[in-house]
């Protein structure tokens, strides 16, 4: 009955948390690791990626603004969110979410983006007209001060903010891999490592989304993708993906060999209920498969429309191995009993507030806001307005 | 001088965090309710709130004020823990108001063989017996006074 | 050892206190009740349960529990002698309506475990709630500010014993108060006033007279999940290995 095998304590037979939770650490790692790859050009200068650090940085920007929604309708009262605010509960690993959140949203992403344009948004304000006139007046803040000195200071003051970025990212997505690898009571979660495989798994899914926005964003242009860019961010990929995946391998081994009270009852879901989702999309599909063919494009030469089609196939996959992932983590740590001695089912509504449409929703909203982002700051050099002119 | 008036649009900036934090701070002195952190870090209202909740049950204490007969004549029989409401059900409402809410009397076939019916889980020294076989349909309380349910307890009326 | 009549007698006088003014309408005036006095935990003796769903009933019917939701429920284990780790467990509907009949067993056991929430001291759901909607009481009570609570489920997620869910109606999690609205007016819990074999007791582990202690002393008595090192305050007696 009600999709039940075995035995589940009676109140752990539907699951609480739901698909708006699996997409919640999906959005957040996209964030961080969309920054990583910006600060890849920014602090550790690999000059190769310099035409999507823009990119990249708007993305997480994009993403960054919807990653809370999931959390926010999730909850049972959304109207009270503002407690974690007012309130937060230091011992909550929950509660600090809202400060990392806002503390890398304000003090790290639009802090960096709004330096690295603001010479473009004073050149804008006084070129454009009507309404988009007048957000970039606001955008200015009232100074419309481009002197040398000014972009000279913008410019050392960015490359800080970055480099303060680079642990905020860490600590935004490691924390959220805290929120559940410090949950005592649930074996499938509580780990040490998972905060450390939710940043590896992150990071390569935010280079992977943000390579494929690039290809795609360059085709839409009709314009030449840069060959050696997206060679770079594809070894990045491969070798932040061969840490990841090193790491998910360790964990899953330490799992066996230590084979705990709640080993037998985790080793049968994952051989039933996960099986497709972990073992076939997951670990075969999702990363034996990329992750041999990028280490084929790094040992032999291949033509640049082949390394293309390896590189969009690569980026599919990632994606798709890191969302199965998380939904392996948040779904599949609710699957089965704490007793050890019973599974339950999950099967995702299409229309409900917490349904398959509202999830498509919040996955398409971010690239309408880069959508809008990428309109009102253009990242594209050919696009940059009379700014440089002015000094 | 220069060097202020050339970073003068980053003290705008600080300049937002800082207004945003200080109505941040004006709202959360409003927003946040007055009990908040009495005992620890929750609402200390809330546990008056908790405690303030209507009871269902009675509790024997409140049966045995009116019905001390039943009350003696249990007080000597098997029965003697077994409290009044376990059988009767929740009778708050009519221990507050005795004459116009009246209890049910329970069905004994139903609630005699909730507890004693036989199976392998029951404690051992656990009276249970298989209804059908021990009684065939005769109701319990032919032979067996629910107060004071042994047989030679002069149970049967 | 007559627990319940030494515990009647100690709970009598505040009993009547509280009644006066359960009468009046004034319950939150109640007793003179101090948060600072007491301790609450409870006792469960497997070796009394007859597995009649008295509790589960009661408990439904004192806190308006939504069905399919349990802040108390029974378990009935089955231990084969071969597979003492695997033992077959049921609850149909909580043990709301009893269970079935079964005949003995010559290479196994049965009995029941009645489960609620272990009113923890180092509670793993307390300590995840992001804002502080469910604490520990002074009085040793896990409690749930239900005005507060956002609905987060991350309690429900910490919980190692299934003790909370999320309320269907009220968007908020919810689980067993130990009765507190009972139990602050000098009342027992109505699981322990319903239970017909004294299976559960209420116990108060900062009064010296609670025939608990002298119970903790003379038996061999368990928590649940003692590796999760929660600090439960419900003790089992007789409770086999096999129980999770």
């Amino acid at each position: 009955m009600n999709g039940v095998e075995g035995y589940m304590y009676p109140n752990e037979i539907s699951l609480f948390w739901s698909i708006l939770i699996v997409l919640y650490p999906y959005i957040t790692g996209l964030v961080a690791g969309a920054f990583i790859l910006a600060s890849l050009e920014r602090v550790f200068r690999v000059e190769a990626v310099k035409p999507t650090y823009r990119l990249a940085l708007l993305t997480a920007l994009a993403f960054l603004i919807v990653a809370p929604l999931p959390l926010v309708l999730h909850l049972g009262h959304p109207e009270r969110a503002p407690e974690m605010y007012f309130t937060p509960h230091s011992t909550s690993a929950m509660a600090m979410f809202g400060y990392v959140y806002l503390w890398y949203l304000m003090a790290v992403l639009v802090l960096e983006i709004w330096l690295d344009y603001r010479a473009e948004i004073v050149a804008l304000s006084q070129t454009s007209k009507g309404i988009l006139r007048l957000i970039y007046k606001v955008m200015t803040l009232g100074s419309n001060n481009v002197s040398p000195r000014s972009l000279h200071i913008d410019e050392k003051v960015g490359w800080i903010v970055t480099l303060v970025g680079i642990p905020s990212a860490f600590l935004l997505h490691g924390y959220v891999g805290f929120i559940f690898g410090s949950i005592k009571a649930n074996p499938w979660w509580s780990s040490p490592l998972i905060p450390v495989v939710f940043i590896f798994s992150a990071m390569v899914s935010g280079v992977a989304g943000v390579m494929l926005l690039y290809m795609a964003i360059m085709k839409l242009r009709k314009q030449k993708i840069d060959m050696q860019c997206v060679d770079t961010i594809a070894m990045y990929m491969f070798y932040i993906f061969i840490i990841d995946f090193s790491l998910e391998m360790l964990d899953l081994v330490h799992r066996i060999y230590e084979a705990d009270e709640s080993f037998r009852s985790l080793d049968f879901m994952v051989h039933t209920k996960l099986y497709f989702s972990q073992i076939v999309l997951q670990i075969f599909i999702g990363t034996l498969v990329p992750l041999f063919l990028l280490f084929l494009t790094q040992v032999v030469k291949f033509k640049e429309i082949v390394r293309k089609r390896i590189y969009v196939l690569c980026g599919s996959l990632i994606l798709i191995s890191v969302f199965a992932m998380r939904w392996n983590v948040v779904i599949g740590g609710q699957l089965f009993s704490k007793s050890f001695l019973g599974y339950t089912t999950y099967k995702v509504a299409l229309i409900s507030k917490e349904g398959l449409l509202v999830s498509i929703g919040l996955m398409v909203l971010p690239l309408i806001i880069l959508a809008v982002l990428l309109k009102l700051l253009p990242p594209w050099p050919e696009k940059r307005p009379q700014a440089a002119a002015a000094d | 001088m220069n060097q202020f008036k050339d970073a003068g649009h980053l003290f705008r900036f600080a300049g937002l965090f800082v207004l945003a934090f200080l109505v941040f701070l004006v709202v959360r002195h409003f927003v946040v309710p007055k009990s908040f952190g009495e005992y620890g870090h929750y609402r200390g209202a809330a546990i008056g709130e908790i405690a303030a909740l209507p009871i269902h049950y009675a509790g024997h204490q409140a049966c045995e004020s009116c019905h001390s007969d039943v009350a003696d004549l249990k007080s000597h029989g098997k029965h003697a823990h077994v409290n009044c409401e376990a059988c009767h059900g929740a009778l708050e409402k009519h221990a507050e108001d005795p004459t116009s809410v009246t209890p049910k009397l329970p069905d004994t076939a139903v609630l005699c063989a909730r507890c004693h019916t036989a199976t392998a889980a029951k404690p051992k020294g656990f009276p249970q017996v298989d209804p059908e076989q021990h009684s065939s349909g005769v109701p319990c309380q032919t032979c067996h006074q629910p107060h004071s349910p042994a047989v030679d307890a002069g149970g049967a009326k | 050892m007559n627990i319940s009549r030494r515990h009647f007698l100690i709970l009598m006088p505040a009993a009547a206190v509280a009644w006066e003014s359960v009468l009046a309408g004034t319950p939150e005036q109640a007793p003179n009740y101090k948060m600072s006095d007491h301790w609450w935990g409870m006792l469960v003796d497997i070796s009394k349960c007859i597995g009649c769903g008295n509790c589960v009933r009661a408990c439904q019917a004192e806190n308006n529990v939504p069905d399919g939701h349990f802040r108390t429920w029974v378990e009935r284990y089955h231990v084969d002698d071969y597979h003492l780790e695997n033992p077959q467990v049921i609850s149909p509907d909580g043990g709301k309506e009893g269970f079935p009949s079964v005949a003995e067993d010559p290479n196994g056991k049965f009995f029941y475990v009645p489960k609620l929430c272990n009113q923890c001291a180092d509670s793993p759901c307390t300590q995840v709630c992001p804002v502080g909607a469910t604490f520990v009481a002074p009085d040793g009570a896990v409690l749930i500010d239900q005005a507060y609570c956002l609905g987060c489920a991350y309690c429900v997620q910490a919980c190692p014993y299934g003790c909370r869910y999320i309320h269907p109606e009220k968007k908020v999690a919810d689980k067993c108060t130990l009765c507190y609205h009972r139990i602050t007016k000098g009342l027992t819990t109505a699981c322990c006033e319903n239970c017909p074999t004294g299976a559960r007791q209420l116990a108060d582990l900062k009064n010296p007279k609670d025939p608990i202690h002298e119970f903790l002393r003379t038996h061999n008595v368990q928590v649940l999940k003692p590796q999760m090192a929660t600090g439960a305050k419900v003790f089992y007696n007789d409770l086999d290995g096999s129980v999770r």
